[in-house]
């Protein structure tokens, strides 16, 4: 396994006090101007009424309240479909999608990397190509082969396709080629274990930090777009188009449900930011 | 089967099996072909997918804008007629090209540089400060619509951050509306891309520096750089080239699909079609207008703007550290 360095007992070659100084600024600065926004939006998301009508704004709250929470949430019950099939098309579409994404993407990556079918070189360098155009090029034939399967409007429209993929398999393929020796393949395939049996008892466990990442993306992914563009009823879309109408109601409640929103994935990010970091250390585009 | 995988383990040695010589061509194709099935049987779910939703749609969208098409009719063929019209009687496109050069230049390079500085610079941190950092720096990438803060920062009322301090302060007399005003638009989008595009890339760039053998740097020393900034020229950019590559492919395609912010923050098509890219004219066409011939031709343009760009700094790639 690639470990990476921690800097225990580094030595400390060719640093100046002053080029760290400089550096300690230029970092606080661009911190400041990424953390600031974020800080407005949580003071903004518990400042009672008052105190958001005051002009110039404050930069802090001096009595905090939940009121916009429960604002929003009394706004989002409004609605004709209740809050509950939101929550539950959401977990539903993001469970499903990453599930499909990950066995889809795990099989065909350990395919690519170790069994090296005539043609894999081929496919693989497909998928490096397809990294190389946003999704938006394909949108329009994208939208005829949905009408031709009869998708439009359906829970699979939001889920099927993202199980195509291609940025969780390229990292989890470079993830096996980088990690997993071609010599413990052959070993396994001595001894007779199927190809199947391989992937599954010897690869997966090898590689936990690349479907985690993968998993970690792909639901980062389907909870930031939430219902593909062409889901028209209301009954099938996610707690994030349920939100994002119900923004526009005052800026606090509007705070309150941006804050809601980005809470999710970055927890889902604190908790397996190793992992994912470990994972595109073998993320590297081979010329 | 495991015939089969005995025989593969030797096709990585540089001489091959002795009946490879008495075999054509295809026929040892065919053979390996047979000795990997399982291979094939693995990816099939993947590509069939991979096929249908990316690879059939390119290749139709390529052949659709040679066409008019409006998904009633069977599309008729109209040669080049969609790209003349295209370069020469369409002055949104003209418009729509320009601002995403501009946004691609602006935000594109910049995102990339800051990714990797902010990344350089935070490597040598300890590793507990620098999750901490890499978690500010990288959460407004994922979480979503976190740009609609800017939407309250630079409220167009007197109520918003900046309007109410610059009013009190005495710069303006009156609140400016930002997301409306043409001169405001492209900084401010700019800006706010800049403030989410410390994404993926930036991980990658986190994780490269880290896995830089030390052992160079030491050598290096005693070779004579002086600073880091020799380090970092002769040292560690040569050492991850493979995952610059990486970033810079996933910030191209960004940069060029530009187009989701402005819409969020100043609505579609903005005023006076100031900061309106080739993403909001593809939409424009597609889902308003119906025309999908021009659509598709829109999206050739650009597809071949996004590969030509990959090309070209891949190729400026290859000369770091030399």
């Amino acid at each position: 396994m690639a470990k990476l360095r921690t800097r225990k007992h580094r030595v400390v070659l060719n640093r100046s006090v002053g080029g760290d100084t400089v550096i300690s600024i230029i970092l606080t600065l661009m911190g400041l101007f990424m953390f600031l926004p974020v800080w407005y939006l949580l003071v903004t998301a518990f400042k009672p009424l008052g105190e958001r009508n005051i002009t110039p704004p404050r930069f802090y709250v001096i009595r905090p309240t939940l009121q916009n929470f429960i604002d929003l949430f009394t706004n989002l019950n409004m609605t004709w479909v209740p809050i509950s099939r939101y929550i539950f098309n959401t977990i539903i579409i993001s469970i499903l999608a990453t599930l499909g994404c990950l066995i889809i993407g795990s099989l065909s990556a350990y395919a690519l990397s170790k069994i090296r079918f005539p043609g894999s070189r081929f496919v693989f360098a497909l998928i490096r190509y397809s990294l190389m155009i946003s999704s938006t090029i394909a949108g329009i034939t994208n939208f005829i082969i949905y009408v031709a399967l009869g998708w439009l409007n359906t829970y699979q429209i939001s889920i099927i396709p993202v199980w195509a993929s291609t940025l969780g398999l390229y990292l989890m393929k470079q993830f096996i080629d980088g990690n997993v020796s071609d010599e413990m393949i052959e070993a396994a395939r001595i001894d007779g274990a199927s190809e199947l049996r391989i992937y599954w008892e010897i690869v997966m466990p090898l590689v936990k930090p690349a479907w985690l990442t993968l998993m970690v993306t792909t639901f980062q992914g389907v909870w930031n777009t939430g219902a593909s563009p062409y889901v028209w009823s209301e009954n099938l879309k996610t707690f994030n188009s349920a939100i994002s109408t119900v923004q526009t109601v005052s800026s606090g409640a509007s705070s309150a449900a941006i804050i809601l929103m980005m809470s999710v994935p970055i927890t889902v990010f604190i908790i397996n930011q190793s992992k994912i970091v470990e994972t595109m250390a073998s993320s590297g585009m081979k010329d | 089967m495991t015939n089969g995988a005995v025989k593969k383990a030797s096709e990585k040695e540089p001489k091959l099996p002795k009946a490879r010589k008495d075999m054509t061509k295809a026929e040892y194709i065919l053979l390996q072909m047979k000795r990997t099935w399982v291979g094939y049987i693995m990816v099939l779910p993947f590509l069939v997918m991979f096929i249908a939703f990316t690879v059939v749609p390119v290749v139709l969208s390529i052949l659709l804008s040679f066409t008019n098409f409006n998904m009633l009719q069977w599309p008729d063929f109209v040669g080049f007629d969609n790209f003349v019209r295209l370069f020469l009687d369409d002055d949104l496109f003209v418009r729509a090209f320009q601002y995403t050069m501009i946004f691609a230049v602006a935000v594109g390079p910049a995102s990339y540089i800051l990714s990797f500085l902010v990344a350089w610079f935070i490597n040598e941190l300890p590793p507990k400060v620098r999750a901490f950092v890499t978690f500010i720096f990288y959460g407004p990438s994922i979480s979503g619509n976190a740009y609609l803060v800017w939407q309250l920062l630079f409220q167009g009322d007197i109520y918003g951050y900046v309007n109410g301090w610059l009013l009190k302060m005495g710069f303006i007399t009156k609140p400016i509306l930002f997301f409306t005003d043409a001169n405001y638009i492209v900084p401010l989008c700019i800006v706010v891309a800049l403030w989410t595009s410390l994404g993926t890339s930036f991980l990658a760039f986190i994780a490269g520096l880290q896995g830089v053998d030390r052992s160079l740097y030491e050598a290096g020393a005693i070779d004579g750089i002086k600073n880091r900034w020799q380090e970092l020229w002769y040292i560690t950019l040569p050492s991850m080239r493979q995952i610059l590559l990486f970033g810079a492919v996933l910030s191209i395609t960004s940069s060029f699909g530009f187009g989701g912010i402005v819409t969020a923050l100043c609505g579609r098509p903005p005023t006076n079609y100031v900061g309106y890219t080739l993403q909001h004219h593809l939409e424009e066409y597609m889902t308003t207008r119906f025309e999908f011939g021009y659509a598709s031709a829109i999206s050739l343009v650009l597809f071949f703007l996004m590969i030509g760009a990959n090309v070209l700094v891949q190729k400026l790639l290859a000369k770091v550290g030399q």
